[in-house]
């Protein structure tokens, strides 16, 4: 898989092939195993249809981002692998999805083990009014996936993959409303991280940030692509460049065009991506 | 319309005469004028009360005829018999233990009962049941306490409480507790429950997102988050036992004793006041007189919790943006 399979989304979806995310053109990841695969999902809320046909498969240990307009579905999208858009009663999808072989649209699936396996970072950083270090513990002690005497050091490792522990070492019980945004955003990294996921979502994790705190969240999330597979929403074109192993351009609900990031940047096949990449609309 | 939009809005406008800058000053200034009035009325009403209150308490401990009396006899006094003709004695301490343990009870059976409710309304309940059983708390909120009272004295006791144990008497404290509870129940329901739901969807998201059934994100997120709220609710509730009238001026009894015993009948601070402006005690009697210093110590205890209660609020809010 050294050529990037790159195919424009046709009008029949029943004849496309699934675009293959597995493929890095820079060869520094050799395992390419597909972490996540969808095949024909449509998405709806309501009677109002906001996934259409979407056929893309995801590579293990890589960071992918999902960019496109507001509305696109990629949101959406992301809330259907960890199943969040289970608290939305009207949500439904069809097709598959599959996570390492497990059918993620399956109505018996057990989201509690899911979302062990799926962790999630929202747009805005949303910490417990607890103290720091309750914060990060908050999964492990839900689900005892630790033995006693390890929880410390759970949560110092958590932090210290968050690029965190440094600035919180020594107040880890004072409240984690008292962080600055971007350490907050940090801290829910940890918080994802102490479960022990395989995949981490990221909805715009960067969106109520400053630069300064955009920059160590983007440079952690370089670092975090050893341990485990990402996917990130953004809206912001230079983002999804700067961190991301391959691409998926969304619009109106459609994968428009997928790749390898540099690829898609400089040169895409769609005209749409294109013009969406460029900054002409969107 | 298209006739009238031959003149353009430039041409129409500034046609009138706009009120003088003096008029505009002038009402603006009435208008304030007015409405500070109507907002002093409530607070010189309060001051009234109060100041009278303090007043008549205070002639109460300063009787010439009436040696005996002093704060501190009225304030660690374990005996109150008020109407003992020859040796009446004024201690406070039966007064406020037999409030207290009516409002004890209630709170036991109130408080819990109403933050599981409001537990269920904010995070369980469909919109269309939340709706549903909103409107029957509503309901429970408007009947006039003395219905409840009569509930009390003629159900909870004879058909509760005295099939249980033959110990109940007539007048218990314990129908009166229940009866208070079932009162103040809507209060501490409605007002949790808005505690709970003002915690923000993006925290139950966070805790969804960790892998928490619905269980756990009401019982360690958004109880946590809203506890603040939660226990103003209980405090207001509290205050509003506290100082529930008809109920047990109706079910407690009239038998001011210094008892722990939910069967035995108790006088409330509010049923002493009942029983004296409702008798026969003249207006320049000592017991006319002792029920100003006992309305005083029940707006010391009130104001005390209300107080308490602002303070958590402000001091314990979780500020979310």
């Amino acid at each position: 898989m050294t050529q990037p399979s790159t195919p424009v989304r046709d009008a029949d979806p029943a004849t496309a092939p699934p675009t293959n995310l597995t493929s890095d053109p820079r060869g520094s990841h050799p395992s390419e195993t597909t972490a996540i695969s969808m095949r024909s999902l449509n998405g709806w809320y309501g009677s109002n249809q906001v996934l259409h046909a979407l056929d893309l498969e995801i590579a293990a240990k890589q960071v992918c981002s999902f960019i496109g307009p507001s509305g696109c579905g990629k949101s959406t999208l992301l809330r259907w692998i960890n199943r969040m858009n289970d608290t939305i009663p009207s949500a439904r999808a069809s097709g598959t999805l599959s996570l390492h072989g497990i059918d993620l649209l399956d109505r018996t699936l057990d989201v509690v083990d899911l979302r062990r396996r799926v962790g999630m970072v929202f747009q805005k950083p949303n910490p417990f009014p607890k103290s720091i270090f309750d914060n990060v513990a908050f999964g492990p002690r839900l689900h005892r996936t630790y033995s006693p005497t390890d929880l410390e050091e759970l949560i110092e490792q958590s932090l210290r993959a968050s690029a965190l522990w440094n600035e919180v070492k020594d107040r880890l019980d004072s409240s984690a409303l008292g962080l600055s945004g971007g350490q907050q955003q940090r801290l829910c990294i940890a918080r994802a991280i102490a479960i022990g996921p395989e995949v981490l979502l990221m909805d715009e994790p960067c969106s109520a940030l400053d630069p300064r705190s955009t920059a160590s969240i983007e440079e952690l999330i370089r670092e975090l692509r050893a341990t485990y597979t990402i996917i990130i929403v953004t809206h912001n074109m230079q983002q999804a460049s700067r961190v991301s192993d391959t691409t998926a351009f969304f619009y109106e609900g459609r994968l428009i065009e997928s790749g390898a990031t540099d690829v898609l940047f400089t040169n895409p096949k769609n005209r749409q991506t294109e013009d969406y990449v460029t900054g002409r609309f969107g | 319309m298209t006739a009238l939009a031959a003149r353009s809005a430039a041409e129409i406008a500034n046609r009138g005469t706009p009120h003088s800058a003096l008029i505009r000053r002038w009402s603006e200034g009435s208008i304030k004028f007015a409405l500070l009035s109507m907002t002093l009325l409530s607070v010189v009403t309060t001051i009234a009360i109060v100041g009278v209150l303090a007043g008549e308490a205070w002639g109460f401990f300063s009787m010439a005829d009436q040696p005996d009396i002093s704060l501190w006899s009225f304030v660690t006094g374990l005996e109150w018999s008020p109407l003992l003709g020859a040796r009446p004695a004024f201690g406070v301490l039966p007064l406020v233990a037999g409030t207290l343990l009516v409002t004890a009870i209630a709170g036991c059976f109130a408080l819990p009962i109403g933050l599981l409710t409001a537990v269920y309304l904010s995070e369980y309940a469909s919109s269309r049941t939340r709706t549903i059983l909103k409107g029957v708390l509503e309901i429970l909120a408007g009947v006039p306490t003395v219905v409840y009272g009569f509930f009390a004295l003629t159900f909870i006791t004879p058909y509760l409480l005295q099939p249980l144990s033959s110990g109940f008497g007539t007048y218990n404290a314990m129908s009166a507790g229940i009866a208070v509870g079932i009162m103040i129940l809507p209060i501490v329901c409605s007002l949790s429950e808005d505690a709970l739901r003002a915690v923000p969807q993006s925290l139950r998201d966070g805790a969804y997102a960790l892998g928490s059934t619905k269980f756990d994100v009401s019982a360690k997120v958004v109880v946590p988050a809203g506890l603040s709220g939660v226990i103003a609710a209980f405090l207001l509730a509290l205050t509003r036992a506290i100082g529930e009238t008809m109920i047990v001026a109706l079910a407690a009894g009239g038998l001011a004793q210094l008892t722990a015993n939910p069967a035995e009948q108790v006088q409330t601070m509010t049923a002493y006041m009942v029983q004296i402006f409702l008798g026969d005690a003249p207006a320049a009697g000592v017991e006319y007189k002792s029920s100003y210093a006992v309305a005083f110590t029940l707006f010391l205890i009130t104001f005390v919790l209300t107080w308490s209660g602002a303070i958590i609020l402000k001091r314990y809010r979780e500020e979310y943006d």
